[in-house]
């Protein structure tokens, strides 16, 4: 991944002059006075899969806050006549005449073999797909309380009980667009809660055992190399069991994140903890020191700037860790349940032959959860080439 | 060495500095590499001490002692200070040696990695100032300002990073940030060995008219003969962790009294083709720290060597006046200089 991602010879530029900037008239002065921030920024930019996987995750973020809105319907609304409905395609011409957006209606039919229900495109009925409708109230943030809709079917049509299902609907006839959207919302937002709380944990051990070495260096290292040596599905799948059966889906949301928390600090402790004693080194340091600098200030002012933007790189490189962690316990049953959605939850209910064979539109989800992961591992992978612009 | 006396800013007596070598899973002690083992000498108010060894001879872990950036083991270190007095940089406390820093400062041998390549010229050279409450706000800028000029750079540039300058610009830097407090000794560490020869010159001749002008006294540690030549008034040659021989500039060239220094000095680059001196080659590497040689810490590698060398250490005695040397055969070798 990173070696496609690298463009030839970026490696051996110390610092990236942006070449419009060459062309003005004080050339250099720009990057003469370019602080940190700006000349990760100027490497960043060079690598194209990190742009491209920062605005993926953005997008999927936007998606992920707004869901209530940019989701059509209630993602647990059921609808009884519609169930395994497959992916509807929004159209634009009709018989090679411009109509704007629509979709055709639904013809329902019973195989006559296998008494299977299937569903045809009726193209003699068309309903126009139109924006900012009203649809089911929600919401907002649990806040503001709405009805409409960034797109939808005009309320008449869904009176009559039509619907718009962009990525087909499940067993119980539910939108899985709608769905997926809320899934966005639990799984990316357990990888952010996750990794800030790894993130806690292990700036503070990790920056205990570099900073002071000697005994509390040795017993976090042992610790953390005996939660490493634990396999990771047995020890959630342990703990996992382990929680109450009667906790509301709240508690178990943030009960699962602790756990994948507790997990996953050890990593970055001990990224945190070999920045620490490489940046003790510096001379710079040192020279901080003999000018009677407090022992904070040296921590605060010279040595976290200097390692604060490898912890960034490596907080990117974490949250796939936990979103998959997440799917993967949900996926066993062992995580989050319905009726909270998540994509773990949504791709357990895929967890069967019925669904491979006759539903696949219900393993969708499992390509989100591979964009979100992508994305995340290339901006990373940016972040990381871009952290350290001072490297000779 | 000499009767100490009003005029010398720094004693070193019977500095030590001794790593522990720990092993297996309970970190136990196995042994000990005396990286400085007894180094003693004096550094007279406004003189420069030249510090010569090979690599891994402990020179740096002299000099970072001497600052306390490192705790020595053994020994005195004292600073004749102005206000204090006579103090013992070993044993101080805290609040003292907050004092005494203000007054000696350090050079570093890396000007990249010396600079925090993520503040500009101004906080760089400027925090000393803010840290100890020495100037604020606009006046840190004029400090600095005045600083940079001194050291040969332009005062705008105190905006820029680091990276917007070459490695001998970086050392000036470095020497504006140790100038920053006013220091009576500064304590250069291989301060023109990163650098390009013709720099090279441009920053010893820097140093002597900063020196010249604020009455500095220099520790200067080197492994170049001939730079150390050129800047120091008394020098010190150092092998495994001691002092082998202590004498003033031209003795030591002239007329060295150790066959170690000898060597050293066989290896001076002449710019005359014609030179006709013999150059000695030493064999074998310098002896592990660790697992010092018995007797003489020479003996292995030198040519006169007899068989007290190989049991008896011998003590660093005055051989002439103001010239110290540790070698049974002092008085009896003749040795060659660079003459």
């Amino acid at each position: 991944m990173s070696l496609l991602s690298r463009p030839a010879g970026n490696k051996k530029v110390p610092i990236p002059v942006p070449e419009e900037k060459l062309k003005e008239g004080t050339p250099k002065e720009q990057v003469f006075v370019a602080s940190q921030w700006q000349l990760m920024w100027w490497r960043f930019r060079k690598h194209h899969l990190a742009i491209l996987g920062t605005s993926l995750i953005a997008v999927f973020y936007l998606l992920a806050i707004f869901c209530e809105f940019l989701s059509p319907y209630d993602p647990n609304a059921f609808e009884r006549r519609y169930t395994f409905v497959p992916p509807q395609a929004i159209h634009f011409f009709h018989e090679g005449v411009w109509e704007g957006p629509f979709i055709y209606g639904l013809e329902r039919a019973r195989d006559p073999e296998t008494y299977l229900i299937t569903y045809q495109p009726d193209t003699e009925v068309r309903y126009p797909v139109e924006f900012f409708v009203q649809g089911d109230s929600y919401k907002m943030w649990g806040l503001l309380e709405s009805s409409r809709h960034l797109f939808g079917l005009s309320s008449d049509v869904n009176a009559r009980g039509l619907r718009i299902y962009l990525l087909g609907t499940d067993r119980l006839g539910r939108d899985m667009f709608s769905r997926v959207l809320y899934g966005a919302r639990i799984s990316l937002s357990i990888g952010l809660i996750g990794v800030f709380l790894s993130f806690v944990i292990g700036i503070f051990m990790g920056g205990i055992s570099g900073y002071f070495g000697g005994m509390p260096d040795l017993i976090i290292q042992r610790i953390i190399e005996f939660l490493r040596s634990i396999p990771t599905i047995p020890l959630w799948m342990g703990l996992s069991a382990a929680l109450p059966r009667d906790w509301s889906s709240l508690q178990r949301y943030f009960a699962i994140v602790l756990l994948l928390s507790l997990i996953g600090w050890t990593g970055l402790a001990r990224v945190v903890r070999g920045r620490f004693l490489a940046v003790r080194e510096e001379d710079y340091v040192t020279a901080a020191l003999l000018q009677n600098a407090s022992e904070a200030r040296i921590i605060l002012r010279h040595m976290l700037p200097s390692f604060f933007s490898y912890i960034i790189a490596s907080l990117t490189l974490a949250i796939p860790g936990m979103i998959l962690g997440e799917t993967s316990l949900s996926f066993l049953g062992l995580g989050l349940r319905p009726p909270i959605i998540s994509w773990g939850v949504l791709l357990q209910e895929a967890q069967n032959l019925q669904t491979v064979a006759l539903a696949p539109w219900l393993l969708i989800p499992a390509i989100f959860v591979v964009i979100a992961i992508l994305s995340f591992n290339f901006m990373g992978d940016g972040l990381r080439d871009a952290a350290d612009p001072y490297k000779r | 060495m000499a009767e100490p006396n009003g005029n010398v800013i720094l004693e070193v007596q019977d500095l030590k500095k001794h790593f522990p070598i720990k092993r297996g899973f309970l970190n136990k002690v196995v042994g000990q590499v005396k990286a400085v083992d007894g180094v003693s000498f004096q550094v007279p108010t406004g003189t420069t001490l030249g510090l010569v060894g090979e690599s891994g001879c402990g020179k740096t872990t002299t000099s970072r002692c001497i600052l306390r950036a490192i705790s020595p083991t053994g020994g005195k270190v004292l600073f004749h200070d102005e206000k204090l007095g006579v103090v013992d940089v070993v044993t101080a406390d805290k609040a003292t040696l907050r004092q005494l820093r203000l007054n000696m400062q350090l050079i570093f041998q890396d000007p990249f990695s010396s600079l925090n390549p993520r503040m500009t010229l101004l906080d760089i050279v400027g925090e000393p100032l803010i840290i100890n409450r020495v100037a604020r706000g606009r006046a840190v800028e004029e400090r600095v300002a005045e600083l940079l000029a001194r050291v040969g750079l332009r005062p705008e540039y105190m905006r820029r990073y680091p990276h917007a300058f070459s490695g001998g610009q970086r050392q000036r830097i470095g020497i504006a940030r140790a100038l920053a407090l006013n220091p009576r000794l500064v304590v250069a560490d291989e301060p023109v060995s990163a650098l390009d020869v013709s720099i090279q010159a441009q920053t010893l001749n820097l140093l002597q008219d900063l020196q010249a002008e604020f009455n500095l006294s220099y520790i200067f540690v080197a492994h170049d003969l001939s730079v150390v030549q050129h800047i120091s008034d008394n020098v010190a040659v150092m092998y495994v962790g001691r002092l082998v021989e202590y004498a003033t500039n031209e003795e030591l060239f002239f007329n060295p009294k150790h066959p170690y220094t000898e060597a050293l000095l066989s290896s001076v680059r002449r710019p005359d083709p014609l030179s006709k001196r013999e150059r000695i080659v030493l064999e074998g590497d310098v002896p592990d720290p660790s697992h010092p040689p018995t007797g003489c810490y020479f003996h292995p590698r030198c040519r006169y060597a007899k068989d007290i060398c190989q049991s008896e250490t011998p003590p660093l005695l005055e051989v002439s006046p103001g010239h110290m040397a540790a070698c049974h055969f002092a008085t009896e070798l003749t040795l060659q200089g660079v003459g």
